[in-house]
């Protein structure tokens, strides 16, 4: 008897996927802690989230931002279809420019937010932490456009801090001294393209830079050979959150679901109820959620985003949001909190029921803490603030300062 | 130059007709464009060959409303009205099925179908009660959707325990199962099946079928009718109505786009380049085209654009028309018989099978049939003497493979012909002219979508407060200014006038209440 020979197969890989960076990350890596991101290994921290940290603040943190989904979207329509995508004008996003948007369904829920890159005329990257092939896809129907999927095809790293210019310019990278906050550049790396954007999750001064994953590595070690005297650190997760939330920047699943990931009603969020407001161009004719949102416009929205300055010194984890010290009525609740190390502050992100989170407004806060085993409970006040918490003049500064 | 109008409506099908005669009637200037040079859209007479004509869709009349008639004073003289079923046995034992009682069936057949029909019409009579309103829309918080589904609640509560029971069992069912469960004569369920499944990509086991055999008994218990000269002459008595009420109707003209500026209507441009104005625009034509083609996805929402260009709307009914030197012999009938509906599908499993090619993309090769003779009681559609065969049948696949080419059609009318040989073996020698329309070219004539009858599939999923699509489902589109007239919209196909009647009220209402 003969067994049929079938055609050999490609091994199915198995487990988490790395990234092409992952021979450096892993080096680097103590701890060992690490958490699934999209399929892939993401390091929660790699040897100290408050030393991590401290690099983004005053070094260099360099955060393996691979897994982050990436779209090509290509096609002489490609303008008008984001267009429709997105609630902002993308019209007035020049080649070399990027965007943070955000993208609704027909109610004008959020769907997710993301950057919007515009590499080279009519041809653009979308970035997001969650995939939506299927959406960007659908969307497609009556436009000229493609929309290719090509998350494994460029590899990049998160250079955040800083000194995040110094090494940059050691590194050999031309042209910096004039990209401003939210532009993008095409440079030359060992004779492959390097991309290199003036954008990042820390509202610091900061840069991210994508290049072909064949490269990977070549791009780690010329990094971290510039940054040697510039205290460059890989980071991992953590320590990029709380410099996220020092930002006030939002995050899926945190400050809001993903509104197709929703089962109940009233559980998703619109861009108004969400402080972004000001991306969502009533002046364009049609764009997803356009109609729902200027009935929400009209009518006054449900919910509103908080940032909260609050008292004391232990972070407001998961804490519900009072109007009064009495803690009777909760209005809302906390989604992020931290104490922020480099504001000297006990910060926190929100979501309340409008009227309430006005700029200036006081709420108090249920803050539950541990204190050898036992728990406490404490009533503290925190002011509605407008600002983010993080956002020092470096940040803008063109060119940018030697540190 | 350009003409302002308070509506245009695309399309002069009956139910384009019905809504601009409505609006006219209501005071609004109203400009009526028609591609094809009559009016009417699939409920037209013409002559497919000389000296014959015949409806070349639609072509018995069952649904008619009389809102629609007393609004608009139709007059409309029938040439056969409350036809009895024929169903063909072909040993000329025929079983004659009319709406409560049936003949040449045993005594127990009998009585089964009396309370088949009786239940039937129960359920469709509360059908009927929502063919005429703007169906609610589900999720919303608004007071009169809520106090609309509360009434539909009520009324399927109010049928009584075992018979909202029944119902609720039923809407979701198959007709095969319900005819084996009933009947035993082969006929019988054979022409049940057959009803519920004329029209529809849809076979007597698929689920649903029920919900169709029940939409077509809604527009009057399932009595059917021809018109004196046609379907045409509805269509031309509702055109009339409509240019007294003072509607522009102009023929020939066919629609290039409508126009969106703004984000919302702004007119129409013609094939011929010409533009009209109007900020409201009503689409008589099927939602797909309506939104795919007249309005262009990039005009709608995401969410919106991705239902409408997955809305089911492939047709398999094929429509036969004959033109004979005299009527063919049928045994067991006698000849005043011919100008009843006769229907060849012997059995449900008969019927079943025809269908079963259908679903992989081939035409069946013993088609069901529904014929008539509609010349046999009105002799201006052939000449003294001479007779015309108007037959729908299933299943003809709008999705052939290798699509309808002459060959494919050709095969298909030989196997239409076998079929009606065996029970009229002097039929073919008696033809002088033939015509064959095929699903696309039914699409291609009436421009609809698939060649379906009903714009849309006539299912569950595509009805009621969900027809054609939720977002859509109280005649605007999700696009301002955009209306849907047509037999997408609810309650669907049928030559009822419901769905043009409906969308002129949600219309004035809606102004009302601005």
């Amino acid at each position: 008897m003969t067994i049929a020979q079938g055609p050999v197969r490609e091994p199915v890989h198995q487990g988490p996927l790395k990234t092409p960076f992952y021979p450096r990350v892993e080096k680097l890596d103590i701890v060992n802690q690490w958490h699934e991101w999209k399929g892939y290994s993401s390091p929660d921290s790699l040897y100290c989230e408050d030393q991590e940290y401290f690099a983004i603040r005053n070094g260099t943190g360099v955060f393996d931002l691979s897994p982050m989904t990436k779209y090509r979207i290509t096609g002489p329509d490609a303008l008008d279809y984001l267009n429709r995508l997105v609630t902002r004008d993308m019209a007035k996003v020049r080649p070399g420019r990027v965007a943070y948007a955000v993208w609704c369904d027909d109610q004008g829920q959020v769907i997710d937010d993301g950057t919007i890159f515009h590499l080279r005329k009519g041809e653009y990257r979308l970035c997001c932490q969650e995939r939506h092939f299927a959406w960007f896809q659908s969307s497609t129907i009556g436009f000229d456009v493609s929309v290719v999927h090509e998350t494994e095809d460029v590899c990049g790293l998160a250079v955040q801090g800083p000194t995040s210019y110094s090494v940059l310019k050691t590194m050999g990278v031309e042209g910096l001294e004039e990209l401003k906050p939210f532009g993008l550049i095409h440079v030359d790396f060992q004779g492959t393209e390097l991309m290199v954007s003036r954008t990042g999750f820390t509202a610091d001064l900061g840069y991210e830079i994508w290049i072909d994953p064949d490269k990977a590595l070549n791009l780690w070690d010329a990094l971290f050979a510039a940054g040697e005297d510039y205290k460059i650190r890989a980071i991992g997760t953590h320590a990029l959150e709380l410099a996220r939330i020092e930002a006030g920047y939002l995050a899926p699943y945190t400050e809001f679901l993903p509104c197709d990931e929703t089962v109940r009603t009233g559980r998703s969020r619109s861009p108004l109820e969400l402080g972004l407001g000001w991306m969502v161009d009533f002046n364009k004719p049609n764009f997803n959620g356009r109609r729902a949102l200027a009935e929400e416009q009209r009518n006054g929205s449900t919910w509103q985003l908080v940032k909260l300055d609050i008292e004391g010194n232990k972070p407001a984890h998961a804490s519900y949001i009072f109007p009064t010290n009495k803690g009777k009525g909760s209005i809302g609740f906390v989604t992020s909190a931290a104490w922020s190390p480099v504001c000297k502050q006990n910060i926190a992100l929100g979501t309340v029921k409008a009227p309430h989170g006005k700029p200036g407004d006081t709420v108090w806060v249920e803050v539950y803490y541990q204190r050898e085993m036992h728990w406490n409970r404490e009533m503290a006040k925190a002011i509605v603030v407008d600002k983010p918490f993080w956002f020092p003049p470096r940040r803008g500064a063109t060119p940018p300062g030697i540190y | 130059m350009t003409d302002k109008f308070d509506a245009i409506v695309v399309g002069a099908g009956h139910n384009g007709l019905v809504c601009s005669a409505l609006l006219a009637k209501a005071g609004k200037s109203v400009l009526v464009l028609e591609a094809n040079e009559q009016v009417g859209g699939a409920a037209v007479t013409r002559e497919f060959t000389e000296g014959y004509s015949v409806s070349a869709c639609a072509h018995l009349l069952y649904q008619l409303q009389p809102e629609v008639r007393k609004e608009l004073k139709l007059a409309t003289r029938l040439a056969s009205e409350d036809m009895t079923t024929i169903a063909l046995g072909d040993d000329g034992k025929h079983v004659r099925l009319r709406t409560d009682s049936v003949d040449g069936v045993s005594d127990e057949d009998a009585e089964q179908y009396r309370s088949f029909r009786k239940r039937m019409t129960r359920f469709s009579n509360l059908l009927r009660r929502y063919f005429n309103k703007t169906p609610p829309r589900l999720g919303t918080s608004d007071f009169k959707d809520l106090m609309a589904l509360a009434q539909l609640g009520l009324d399927v509560r109010m049928l009584g325990k075992a018979e909202m029971e029944a119902l609720l069992r039923l809407i979701f069912m198959n007709i095969h199962d319900e005819v084996t469960e009933r009947f035993e004569n082969p006929l019988l369920k054979g022409a049940i099946s057959l009803d519920a499944v004329l029209g529809t990509h849809l076979g007597p086991r698929s689920p649903n079928t029920i919900l169709t055999y029940l939409y077509r008994l809604a527009g009057d218990n399932g009595r059917t009718g021809v018109p004196a000269g046609g379907m045409g002459s509805v269509s031309n008595d509702l055109a009339r109505a409509a240019r007294t009420a003072g509607a522009t109707i102009r023929t020939g003209m066919p629609v290039k786009r409508i126009i969106i500026e703004n984000g919302r209507a702004a007119g129409v441009e013609t094939e011929s380049g010409e533009r009209f104005d109007s900020l409201m625009v009503i689409s008589n034509a099927d939602p797909k085209t309506t939104v795919m083609k007249l309005i262009g996805a990039k005009h709608a929402e995401t969410g919106f654009a991705r239902r409408i260009s997955h809305l089911r709307a492939k047709g398999n009914a094929a429509k036969l028309h004959l033109a004979l030197d005299g009527l063919p012999t049928i045994e067991g009938l006698s000849k005043k018989d011919f100008g009843e509906r006769i229907v060849i599908a012997p059995d449900e499993h008969y019927v079943e099978r025809a269908f079963n090619p259908a679903k992989y993309g081939e035409s069946s090769p013993n088609p069901v049939i529904e014929i008539t003779f509609p010349s046999f009681r009105d002799e201006t559609l052939a000449p003294t003497g001479k007779h015309v065969m108007s037959a729908v049948v299933q299943y003809a696949p709008y999705g052939l493979k290798g699509g309808w080419n002459e060959e494919a059609k050709a095969n298909f009318m030989k196997a239409i012909l076998s079929t009606l040989a065996k029970y009229m073996p002097d039929l073919e020698q008696r033809i002088t002219a033939s015509e064959l329309m095929t699903p696309a070219d039914i699409e291609s004539e009436f421009h609809m979508t698939g060649g379906h009858w009903h714009h849309a599939e006539l299912t569950l999923d595509q009805f009621l407060f969900v027809r054609p699509v939720n977002g859509a489902e109280q005649y605007q589109l999700p696009i301002d200014g955009v209306y849907l007239c047509g037999a997408g919209a609810h309650p669907g196909g049928g030559v009822s006038g419901a769905a043009g009647r409906n969308a002129a009220r949600a219309i004035l209402n809606r102004e009302k209440a601005a």
